[in-house]
């Protein structure tokens, strides 16, 4: 494939953008409007960035920066590829209506920290940009680990008992995984092929013996544990104790999202496709997945915390992602690729609407939200939006990409991994339709009044209203992200 | 010529103002900080002019005082010893820098005598980077252990008990190194260190030469606290005085490593190439042993500086297993994270005097809420603590990683897991002081979990070297691969 690849600084300008960004955020620390504005107005000028660099992509070309050059072999470089520039749109975009949202959910519920809470957040997109545009693993693994060490005080906001507790539980699983798995999965990579580079079709083929590959694909896979493939998931429910906003961008979307991407590039571009199933090492991935999708959504119709259920959900959705890449069939790669955007969209509502219930009433756990939906019909609306798409039901996102995902099992003739994916779509609808028929139709309990109970302020309502449209439009007009698709793919 | 005795210069500028301190120090306090930031930050700019003078033009043999070896003392200058010498001089200046505050606070009238001793142990620390006599290395080697003795002992409650015991240790480890080089210099006739090395082949006595080096390597080990030879240091560098702590901790360590790097590259490798039983796969084992069993030491600490001690006994098992992999991968890690290593440790101390500076202590129950109250000295604690950690793209990571690779190569994966595990108990121990410093403790959240905490920084002049170190950690980082491109490669001996 020949790609017009320019070098240009554009890149590094996108991921320092927002890294710097948090130096005038800390600095308006008494002025919280000034200090919203720097953080609105670098959301709005990353996205626009990341765009502007669209139409080339589209076209086959790249854009290459080279920051330094640290090891022999391995710079630390920044690409925009396809596939980069697919997680990229998709991140940026949702951060200006995260950006957004925060503002209304922090200062309606008075939270302490705000300045440290927004500084966190724009140096944890900035680390997702930087893993979306890496060009090789050491470059991702750098980023990886920025975004770790920066959602800490994200995920530890309240700093209670409780709030010590996950932090622990959240370093302990993926800086542990990072650190006790990836990195010796990166050096012994290394010591096989001599570089980390993102090659379309890999750099593993022909160097390494059948049984050390197939150990390395599982350090891997379990290693960048952000993707939650159990048994590396307990870091995800544990980590809700943040702000719901937190929750929704980074736990919906951002870090696991850069779990699985991270997955895909080893799998696209270290092992390559044709070598994973030589290999029959596609078995495996879409075991650990297939079992991932099928417990999280088993465990999730047991979560009565609708900020845990929807964790539980995100968990199996994310292995459908790799279930995709797995099936090694053209189709089957598209969908787990377009899942991506379409549950990010999707999650990132439901995310939304679980923080505004909060907010409006204070209520966390789904058996208290009975009759609820009467009184805030935007939100549920919206909610049953999202889970729809989620679900995957027309006329909304998640259908294409479930679609896809069904046509990649019959493709590569493998009729289990088509049940999975039935039976967890059915297990999704037990757990998302209750929701939103107790919301709807159901009575509130004896003795608790909802009257009080409204929408939540507009800067709430606005941005979960918008990611469910989007679910919507993303039915229409899917385009964008399956073209990008199939340059990443070689399609 | 100026240019070329300039390491001279370097050398002798921290030890006359080292007796000028004790002189005039006595008549106004105003000197002694002029006399110590003066020649550290003189020899600090004059050996970035040796650096680039020998990246220019070469590595050269000095005589001393024009008296030719084997007789006359030489010194070595290569791009190693170069760079050791700007490592030495830049870190005992930023250290100057924190200590001439800390001293201040804790030892009030005594600070000429400390300057003095200061100023000469790091003049002997530059002196034992430079020289290529095994003799001459051992009188430095005094030199700065008879300085560090007395540096500790000024320290409070039972350092001059820890100060004690390290004397003895240190003296029996220097003793053992004598005893090697008068071994070599019964069977050689020689004390230049590349003159043993050309006359040692020809030697038919292998058990002597053998015993020899035994002597001296474990009277390095010794010197360098490499477990289980450590016990004297962890008392002895948590007790000593703050300022001393922040220029001790860093360089005595790496420097003795360097050291055993000198004498294995020079002495020890070419002689066992020629065909004799080595130990290096005991070695890699013992270093792999010596980074577990200090981790887990440093887990069970209360006390962030004596947490940091025992994580130093744990580098320092790093550096000696990358040493004695005798691989190019594995030496090249070990040379730089002499570099790196010294840096975070600086960091790291000097956030630990700073923290100490205000809060008074340095015990866990001490350090809640610093982030609020302190919030320069953390993040910059943070950055030495990722680095420690192997986060990049602080300068840890990429030393971390030849050093891996190495073990890698040489099939050793005992020093791959041992140094993965450290990775780990380093997360595990610095996350946890990062969490005791990001919760605020009962009392100063008033019940509320909230609680605004008065931002109280150190002074400016122990905060100023601090944040340099980190950003100098992720500088380094970011270029380490011109400094073993351009440095450390030129020195790795062609054979590895």
């Amino acid at each position: 494939m020949t790609m017009a690849s320019s070098y240009s600084i554009a890149p590094l300008v996108v991921v320092l953008l927002a890294m710097l960004g948090t130096i005038p955020i800390m600095l308006s620390d008494k002025r919280p409007n000034l200090r919203e504005s720097w953080t609105l107005l670098v959301a709005v000028g990353q996205f626009l960035l990341v765009a502007a660099m669209l139409p080339k992509v589209l076209a086959g070309g790249e854009y290459v920066f080279t920051i330094a050059q640290v090891l022999p072999g391995v710079p630390l470089q920044l690409r925009v590829d396809a596939m980069g520039m697919f997680f990229a749109l998709v991140a940026s975009f949702l951060w200006i209506f995260t950006s957004i949202y925060s503002i209304g959910y922090m200062r309606t519920l008075e939270e302490h920290g705000q300045t440290r809470y927004f500084a966190a957040f724009a140096l944890a997109i900035s680390s997702t940009i930087g893993v979306a545009f890496s060009a090789n693993l050491l470059t991702l693994y750098l980023f990886y680990e920025m975004l770790s060490l920066s959602t800490y005080p994200l995920v530890t906001h309240e700093q209670n008992a409780e709030a010590r507790a996950s932090g622990r539980k959240y370093l302990t699983y993926i800086l542990g995984t990072s650190i006790g798995l990836v990195l010796p999965a990166m050096l012994i990579t290394y010591s096989l092929a001599g570089t980390l580079d993102f090659k379309t079709g890999g750099i593993l083929a022909g160097v390494g013996s059948p049984e050390v590959l197939s150990l390395l694909l599982v350090l891997f896979i379990f290693g960048f544990a952000k993707a939650g493939i159990m048994p590396f998931h307990g870091w995800l429910p544990a980590a809700m104790v943040a702000p719901t906003p937190v929750s929704s961008f980074l736990h919906g979307v951002a870090v696991v999202k850069v779990g699985v991407f991270s997955i895909l590039r080893i799998i696209f571009d270290i092992y390559g496709p044709n070598l994973l199933f030589d290999l029959n090492l596609n078995v495996v991935v879409t075991t650990l997945a297939s079992i991932t999708i099928l417990v999280a959504s088993l465990v999730a119709l047991t979560q009565d915390n609708l900020k845990r259920r929807l964790a539980y959900s995100t968990i199996g959705q994310l292995s459908y992602m790799v279930l995709g890449a797995g099936m090694v069939s053209a189709a089957g790669m598209m969908g787990g690729m377009l899942h991506i955007v379409m549950h990010a969209f999707g999650k990132i509502t439901l995310f939304f609407c679980a923080g505004a219930i909060y907010v409006a009433s204070g209520k966390k756990y789904i058996s208290q939200m009975d009759g609820l939906g009467r009184r805030m019909p935007v939100t549920y609306f919206a909610f049953f939006l999202g889970s729809l798409s989620i679900i995957g039901m027309p006329p909304l996102g998640g259908f294409i990409s479930k679609w896809n995902l069904a046509m990649g099992a019959l493709e590569a003739g493998q009729i289990t991994l088509l049940v999975v994916l039935l039976v967890s779509s059915l297990l999704n609808a037990a757990y998302f339709f209750p929701i939103v028929y107790r919301g709807f139709f159901a009575q509130p309990a004896e003795g608790s009044s909802l009257d009080e109970v409204r929408e939540a302020p507009l800067l709430v309502v606005i941005p979960l209203a918008v990611t469910a449209c989007c679910s919507v439009l993303l039915f229409f007009f899917p385009n964008v992200f399956i073209d990008l698709a199939k340059l990443a793919l070689g399609l | 010529m100026i240019s070329q005795n300039l390491h001279m210069f370097v050398l002798a500028a921290p030890l006359l103002s080292g007796i000028l301190v004790n002189l005039l120090g006595r008549l106004s306090r105003r000197w002694i900080s002029v006399l110590t930031l003066g020649s550290l930050g003189f020899s600090t700019v004059g050996a970035f002019f040796v650096l680039l003078r020998v990246l220019a033009k070469g590595s050269f043999h000095y005589t001393v005082g024009n008296w030719t070896p084997p007789y006359g003392i030489e010194l070595l200058v290569d791009p190693l010893s170069a760079l050791m010498l700007l490592l030495v001089s830049g870190v005992a200046f930023l250290a100057s820098l924190s200590a001439l505050k800390s001293v201040d606070q804790e030892l009030p009238g005594k600070q000429h005598v400390f300057f003095t001793m200061y100023l000469i142990l790091v003049a002997g620390l530059l002196g034992l980077v430079l020289t290529a006599d095994a003799f001459n290395l051992y009188v430095l080697l005094e030199i700065t252990s008879i300085n560090t003795y007395g540096l500790i002992a000024m320290g409070k409650g039972r350092a001059p008990l820890a100060s004690f015991n390290y004397i003895i240790m240190g003296s029996i480890g220097a003793c053992f190194y004598l005893l090697g080089v008068g071994y070599l210099y019964i069977l050689t006739g020689t004390l230049n260190m590349a003159d043993i090395a050309s006359r040692l082949p020809a030697q038919g006595g292998t058990a002597a030469v053998a015993t020899a080096f035994a002597f001296i390597l474990v009277g390095l080990c010794v010197k360098m606290a490499f477990f289980p030879l450590h016990g004297w240091l962890p008392n002895a560098y948590s007790l000593a005085p703050s300022g001393a702590g922040v220029m001790i901790a860093p360089l005595m360590t790496k420097v003795t490593v360097y050291l055993m790097a000198r004498v294995f590259f020079v002495m020890y490798a070419p002689w066992q190439s020629t065909g004799h039983q080595g130990v290096h796969p005991l070695v890699v084992w013992a270093a792999s042993a010596a980074i577990i069993a200090a981790s887990a030491l440093a887990l069970s600490q209360k006390n962030l500086r004596r947490m940091l001690t025992y994580i130093i006994v744990a580098e320092v098992g790093y550096m000696v297993g990358g040493i004695w992999l005798a691989n190019a991968q594995a030496i090249t890690g070990a040379l730089l994270h002499i570099v790196n290593d010294s840096l975070m440790t600086l960091c790291l101390f000097l956030a630990a005097s700073a923290i100490v500076y205000r809060r008074g202590s340095l015990d866990f129950n001490h350090l809640g809420g610093l982030y609020r109250s302190m919030p320069l000295t953390m993040a910059a604690f943070t950055v030495g603590a990722f680095s420690m950690i192997g986060v990049p793209p602080t300068a840890g990571f990429f030393s971390k990683w030849y050093l891996i690779l190495g073990g890698i190569e040489g099939g050793h994966w005992e020093f791959v897991v041992a140094l993965l595990v450290s990775s780990l108990v380093n997360a595990v121990l610095f996350f946890r002081i990062i969490e005791f410093g990001y919760f605020p403790t009962g009392e100063q959240a008033h019940g509320h979990g909230h609680g605004e905490l008065a931002v109280q920084e150190a002074p400016l002049q122990m905060v100023q070297p601090l944040i340099l170190v980190a950003v100098a950690l992720i500088a380094v980082g970011l270029g380490s691969g011109w400094i073993v491109n351009d440095i450390i490669r030129l020195v790795v001996p062609g054979n590895f």
